[in-house]
């Protein structure tokens, strides 16, 4: 079954690099393989925010269920969208304030004030435990449970998932805030984990506001 | 800066000789096999399962089995197959053995992260298969898991069930970042994107899917499970749900998981036709972009799936357009695959027969599925045998010929040995014709309305059963050449040397098998993977550091 002999040199190439003649193009360069060296900081915040991309999507299944429920799934009577409104609203500019006093702690820590980037990193986890309380208090006073109707169910569902979320956010703060006291982890020329924590954190606070305008404002 | 370094390979915490593949070796090698064998024992459990299926099948009544335990024996091969074979082989296995080499890397950008994924695998496929063994039973409702079937069958079973995907998910997840991250960010210096083997493309496009359609499914399961056991009301229509929506959301993730599933495969093959025919792989640009647009494509026909859930008008014609435009790209990845073969210098050995002939199968699975596209067309055979056959077209007569092929062709690369020539041409006879006939009668017993999911059938369908039945038996009997070449091999086998193809890969420009970091000095830079033919007789030689 051996056809004639493969010569490809008089036909255009159609490898990419177009050269239907070139020298075997297989070298060792100068160049240093950095695999393991100084590079890494970025392909970790790049591996991060591939991570952010997945658990987004995740959200955006919820909103999208939930979405297609409003639109054609009729809540029994005498249910309705309402909510109270006060606790929450408040609960989102707690929100975004921990979003900037959280920016202002990479900021300090970059300048090498670590103390004062331990400050701002306590009251970002205090702002995020204000938030979970006020998420609690909610709860409590909510006239549903989350079996109630088909919106209690999503309600439930979605600021549940987002508060775990911050849970694991608040987490991560005190592990970076305990890293900038000990062992020079989170140092002014160190400080993936703080970095990592901060984009996670700005990741958590944008799909609130989102959340927020879905479920409360619409 | 001094940065804690993920890929710290002094530590010495690497076990060596054959322990390392039961240990948390951080190599991607090591966890390449790992993923290839432990996906292999899954094959042969998800295979007698199938067993089960066809023997069932071969009479109209129900007699080997009872019809509960078809259901579970259905959906645990459908479940096994899928997340546990097909969907870690294809992406982790060969993915993590070559996409380090071919970016030129010691190893993969996460090495932690990658060991997680795998060992994320065994436990949620030991708890699928326990799952038979509970109670009230395993989970009955098919790898789809539509409610509300798959809430008012045992609830037990369907709790774990979504608890080993969720598992299996995360691990798909993982992965796929971390091969996203090392194919963008690991390349080694002076090596361009336009310039990786065809295998890297498509592993990226791969993980783009999974990055962002796997998640999804992951939160329609956790809804679904709060249905089961909360007993909220989200896809349960008796307390106002809605069970469209699972299956928009299901979908979302399960058709682009056909192409988690194959574009890998795509990419090996892309990989072996090149060597095996001496040629260099034609129209490398348009197999780029076609990868590409099956990615966007994959990600917007799911409801292709849907047509007789009472989509509007709108939805099915939207869905029909957008599938048949997949035919596009698919088709110029199939004439590229040809003209690679035309009048090169084709060795026929059992990695090339196996590469051939899933051209062939997937051909024919590809038809069928532009014919499934066609509205009037899917109501007619849909939830028959029809859809079954097609299917298996794609996953068994498109991937898994693909994993057998790769399997006779970097074999030598994993062991430093060639499997055994006549035993690999038999294993491909045995599977060639027990697969297309087993499959290929499932098309006419769909078109006459056989319905697929079911134990008992209308004994005018028995003959062509049985015949799908002779089929699978060859097929079970086909794994037998294989099992044995490959253990026997690995201790008697001929001995290949570095390179047995004179391929030009990076991964063949190193020792078989390859020590820990790849290569003992520095990387090879190869800009141009597939330039066979010019320069040919003085390649291998120069090829070897």
């Amino acid at each position: 079954m051996t056809t004639s002999p493969v010569q490809t040199a008089s036909e255009p190439n159609p490898s990419p690099s177009g050269q239907a003649n070139a020298p075997l193009s297989i070298e060792t360069s100068e160049l240093p393989l950095d695999h393991s060296h100084g590079a890494h900081l970025d392909v970790r915040m790049f591996g991060l925010a591939t991570f952010l991309v997945a658990d987004g999507m995740t959200f955006a299944g919820f909103f999208a269920a939930y979405l297609t429920f409003r639109a054609v799934n009729p809540l029994p009577p005498g249910s309705n969208y309402e909510l109270e409104l006060i606790l929450p609203t408040i609960n989102t500019v707690i929100l975004i304030i921990s979003s900037f006093t959280f920016h202002r702690a990479g900021k300090e820590c970059r300048a090498d004030r670590l103390g004062a980037s331990r400050v701002w990193l306590a009251i970002t986890g205090a702002l995020g435990a204000a938030f979970l309380a006020g998420q609690m208090v909610e709860y409590f006073s909510l006239p549903f449970g989350l079996t109630e109707n088909l919106f209690a169910s999503t309600f439930y569902a979605l600021t549940g998932f987002h508060g775990l979320h911050v849970t694991l956010g608040v987490i991560c703060i005190a592990i970076v805030a305990l890293q900038t006291h000990r062992g020079g982890q989170v140092t002014a020329a160190n400080h993936f984990g703080l970095e990592a924590a901060e984009l996670y954190w700005h990741f958590v606070d944008v799909i609130w506001v989102v959340l927020f305008g879905l479920l409360y404002l619409l | 800066m001094t940065i804690a370094n993920p890929n710290d390979f002094n530590e010495p915490l690497q076990p060596s000789g054959w322990l390392r593949y039961f240990s948390f070796s951080l190599d991607h090698k090591v966890i390449g096999i790992q993923y290839l064998v432990c996906g292999f024992i899954f094959y042969l459990i998800g295979g007698a399962l199938a067993g089960v299926i066809r023997v069932e099948l071969a009479s109209p009544i129900s007699d080997f089995v009872s019809r509960d335990t078809y259901n579970e024996v259905l959906t645990l091969h459908g479940t096994i197959m899928i997340f546990l074979w097909i969907v870690p082989v294809v992406n982790g296995g060969f993915g993590n053995y070559l996409i380090p080499f071919y970016v030129g890397a010691r190893d993969m950008a996460f090495p932690r992260l990658n060991a997680v994924a795998f060992w994320m695998i065994p436990p949620a496929g030991m708890l699928l298969i326990s799952s038979y063994f509970l109670a009230g039973a395993a989970a009955q409702s098919g790898w789809t898991a539509y409610p509300p079937l798959s809430l008012t069958t045992p609830a037990a079973g369907q709790v774990v069930w979504i608890l080993s995907v969720l598992l299996l998910g995360g691990s798909s997840i993982f992965g796929a970042i971390n091969f996203i991250a090392t194919v963008l960010k690991l390349r080694r210096p002076g090596l361009k994107l336009m310039q990786l083997p065809m295998y890297c493309w498509a592993m990226l496009g791969t993980s783009i899917l999974a990055v962002l359609s796997t998640p999804v499914l992951a939160g329609t399961l956790i809804l679904l499970s709060f249905d089961i056991i909360a007993h909220t009301g989200f896809f349960n229509p008796t307390l106002g749900g809605n069970v469209v929506v699972y299956q928009h959301l299901f979908w979302f993730y399960s058709h682009p998981a056909v192409y988690i599933m194959v574009l890998p495969a795509f990419g090996l093959v892309s990989e072996i036709l090149p060597v095996h025919a001496r040629k260099p792989l034609f129209g490398y640009v348009t197999m780029v972009y076609s990868i590409m647009a099956i990615v966007f494509l994959g990600l917007i026909v799911w409801a292709h799936h849907m047509f007789t859930s009472g989509t509007p008008p709108w939805m099915r014609l939207f869905f029909t357009i957008a599938t048949s435009f997949i035919a596009v790209p698919t088709g110029i990845k199939f004439f590229n695959w040809l003209a690679t073969l035309w009048g090169g210098r084709i060795a026929i050995n059992s990695a090339m027969l196996f590469a051939c002939a899933f051209i062939l199968n997937f051909v024919f699975g590809g038809i069928t599925g532009v014919a499934l596209a066609q509205v009037p067309f899917d109501i007619h055979v849909h939830d028959t045998y029809f859809v079954v056959g097609h299917f298996h077209y794609i996953v068994y007569g498109g991937t898994v010929f693909v994993i057998f092929s790769s399997l006779y062709h970097w074999y030598p690369k994993f062991t430093g040995r060639l499997l055994n020539e006549d035993l690999g041409r038999l294993h491909f006879l045995l599977t060639f014709i027990g697969f297309n006939l087993c499959f290929l009668p499932q098309h006419w017993l769909g078109l006459n309305g056989m319905p697929r999911r079911v134990a008992e059938y209308d004994p005018a369908f028995t003959t062509l059963n049985q015949i799908s039945s002779v089929g699978a038996l060859l097929m079970a009997i086909s794994t037998l050449p294989l099992l044995i070449n490959v253990v026997v091999t690995a201790f008697k086998g001929e001995i290949a040397g570095d390179n047995p193809w004179n391929a030009l890969t990076p991964e063949w420009l190193t020792s078989s098998p390859p020590p820990v970091e790849n290569w003992p000095g520095e990387a090879p830079l190869v800009k141009e993977p597939y330039g066979y033919g010019h320069t040919e007789p003085a390649l291998a030689q120069e090829a070897t550091p």
